[in-house]
């Protein structure tokens, strides 16, 4: 266990907003299945179970200077960075509005440049050399910004995985990967995924430190994420960081897992979610008192009903806009 | 006027493009202490210093996908594929990423990447330092690719191309690296990417080609021009997206058409360019759209005599010119 800098009795206020941040995604995404069951919304790609790794992770960070290159599942992360709910469901519906894709792309192919998130496409792990060629250019303009990436497991074998941290380590860029280990790339369990006891393992190959921490824990991820930004920030590096958890959903709203794995391990797996290990430690430490937990759930609850409304009676682009931005002059 | 060489024009106009805009660096394997293994990058190393002049590891996907986050994130990427045979472990960055990034944001995040890679045969590369790879490109909205067939566009097109706001594939027949030399201004100009130029006037058969096969049809019609043929060569110089009004203008003029290419010719780049002809200008045509390419097979094969068999030269032009000037 790795001994956190935030701590309970001091950073009262912050875990209270972390925890509003994680409760918030994760009532983003169950109203998101909703309204795909409703047959509202085509498409859902899921965060549960995430949502404690990716909000603390970006806590660590410095929203105001460093860029991320979040993967599909990363709702925690882009609503730290300043996506809103609003702008979400904007995206979710597929509406002209979405300033991710303004509805060109499938939901969360997350891109923001006023927040710094970098847009991503739906083939796994090219976003990890291009954060490399974010942390690069750091360097080169000798910046003081880290540069965040993170991927599911399954991009941990893929080519541009390997020639990114590879590239990072030789030229000690500064940039923290971290893997987001949820034990499936969609029906193949980790055992059939790789072979080696952790990923973390893998950065020792690279030349960078690696560490695995259990992503429903958020001091520990807080505090690996912490670290390897100062490093990061003092020129030693970058950091590879593998944050455990499960994924409690299906893949997505196309698919169904009851083929691959059991009820009892996903429930096996609810247990442990980390929303409500860190619900119950806030609750017993009396940070969150029945007062605010119901304020927050309120407003929430408001927040997102607004933004479903809005984003519901939002315009679909024009046809007409189709041929837009091919290149940056029109020809 | 100076005279540069082909390879000598690129080394200039990276030069001079890294002095006016300190965002323009290079990378890739190589490019650094050794100055590029055709010399395109000497001198840059000890003028501009390692990160601006930066060996990476050998690692073709990294090379373009990282020169891809530093574009977005404002600098000015030329990222080198030592051959363009090479490129392949880098087409998902290209394709999926580079071509898309501006048209999936709708506009928020863009790309102005160069990527420099030299393609071509006729210097015993064999099957895999040979070859014509502009046609796996060249249906790609948000990609350009630009094929300069002298030293002169070699430098307006490079210096057009690193300052586009969109990824260009700038593609470099390494044949004429050493081959062509011509004089080239010193100092500032650009040429503008998407027109084709024409390179000769005439008025019987229009040749319309790119990269070191433009150089082969103007030897084919001088020769040709002491028999009586007059030969019109219209060189694409941006292979995509094509420059439509170019080409229906030069079929027109002459009505008889060679479109040429080194590549072989199922797929590539001048079946489109007959399709736009076939488009727009059947009424002016007096005899079938002819091509000239490389025969069917995957690639370029490394005997003399197997190599020579496929490879363009003033030759094989010649006749096709001559065929179609008597149809």
């Amino acid at each position: 266990m790795v001994k956190s800098t935030l701590n309970f009795d001091k950073d009262q206020e912050t875990l209270l907003s972390m925890y509003k941040e994680i409760l918030l995604a994760r009532r983003i995404d169950e109203r998101m299945w909703l309204l795909n069951r409703a047959g509202t919304i085509p498409f859902v790609v899921s965060c549960q179970g995430q949502e404690v790794q990716q909000v603390a992770a970006s806590f660590a960070l410095n929203k105001e200077e460093d860029y991320v290159l979040p993967y599909y599942r990363d709702i925690g992360v882009v609503l730290h960075f300043g996506m809103t709910t609003r702008e979400l469901f904007l995206q979710a519906f597929a509406k002209a509005e979405d300033p991710n894709s303004g509805g060109r792309q499938m939901p969360s192919h997350f891109g923001k440049k006023a927040s710094r998130i970098v847009t991503g496409s739906s083939p796994v792990t090219t976003q990890v050399p291009h954060a490399v060629g974010f942390a690069l250019s750091a360097k080169m303009e000798q910046k003081s910004f880290a540069t965040f990436v993170t991927m599911g497991e399954g991009s941990a074998n893929q080519g541009d995985f390997h020639e990114g941290l590879n590239f990072a380590a030789v030229h000690k860029l500064p940039v923290i990967f971290m893997v987001e280990n949820n034990q499936y790339a969609i029906s193949v369990p980790l055992s059939k995924q790789v072979a080696c006891e952790k990923l973390s393992d893998r950065a020792n190959g690279y030349g960078m430190p690696g560490i695995t921490v259990d992503g429903n824990d958020p001091f520990a991820v807080y505090e690996a994420v912490k670290e390897a930004r100062e490093r990061a920030l003092k020129g030693e590096g970058p950091t590879l960081i593998e944050a455990v958890s499960y994924r409690l959903t299906p893949h997505s709203s196309d698919d169904d897992d009851s083929g691959y794995r059991t009820k009892e391990e996903v429930d096996a797996a609810k247990e442990k979610d980390g929303l409500y290990t860190f619900y119950n430690q806030l609750k017993e430490k009396n940070i969150l008192t029945a007062e605010i937990e119901s304020e927050i759930e309120e407003m929430i609850k408001k927040e997102i009903n607004e933004a479903t409304e809005y984003a519901e009676n939002a315009a679909y682009a024009d046809a007409s806009t189709i041929t837009e931005h091919v290149y940056g002059v029109r020809r | 006027m100076p005279v540069l060489n082909y390879i000598q024009a690129v080394k200039e106009a990276l030069k001079e493009e890294m002095e006016r805009d300190e965002k323009v660096y290079v990378l890739g394997e190589d490019v650094g202490v050794r100055g590029g293994v055709f010399r395109a990058t000497e001198g840059l190393y000890e003028q501009f210093g390692e990160l601006r002049v930066l060996d990476t590891p050998l690692a073709e996907s990294a090379i373009a996908g990282v020169g891809i986050g530093s574009a977005m994130y404002g600098m000015r990427p030329v990222a080198e594929m030592q051959f363009a045979d090479f490129i392949m472990p880098a087409v998902n960055q290209i394709i999926s990423e580079a071509a898309k990034i501006r048209y999936r944001s709708n506009n928020d995040w863009h790309c102005p990447i160069t990527i420099r890679a030299p393609y071509g045969g006729g210097v015993h590369g064999a099957l895999y330092h040979s070859q014509s790879i502009e046609a796996v490109f060249a249906n790609q909205p948000g990609l350009k690719i630009v094929m300069p067939s002298s030293p002169y566009d070699v430098k307006g097109l490079l210096k057009a191309a690193i300052r586009d706001d969109d990824p260009v594939l700038f593609l470099e027949h390494k044949r004429a690296y050493r081959l062509l030399k011509e004089e080239v201004p010193e100092g500032e100009y650009t040429l503008p990417i998407g027109k084709a130029d024409v390179k000769r006037t005439g008025s019987d058969v229009t040749v319309i080609t790119y990269g070191l096969c433009v150089h082969f049809a103007k030897e084919a019609a001088e020769k040709l021009e002491q028999q009586g043929i007059s030969t019109e060569i219209l060189d694409l110089r941006t292979v995509y997206p094509l420059d439509k009004e170019a080409i229906i203008h030069s079929a027109s003029k002459t009505g008889k058409v060679l479109l040429v290419t080194e590549d072989n010719k199922e797929g590539s780049i001048i079946g489109e360019v007959a399709a736009i002809i076939s488009e727009h200008c059947l009424f002016d045509l007096d005899a079938p759209i002819q091509r000239l390419a490389g025969p069917e097979v995957p690639a370029m094969p490394y005997a003399p005599t197997l190599e020579k068999e496929f490879m363009m030269n003033p030759d094989k032009i010649e006749a096709a010119i001559k065929d179609l000037a008597e149809f």
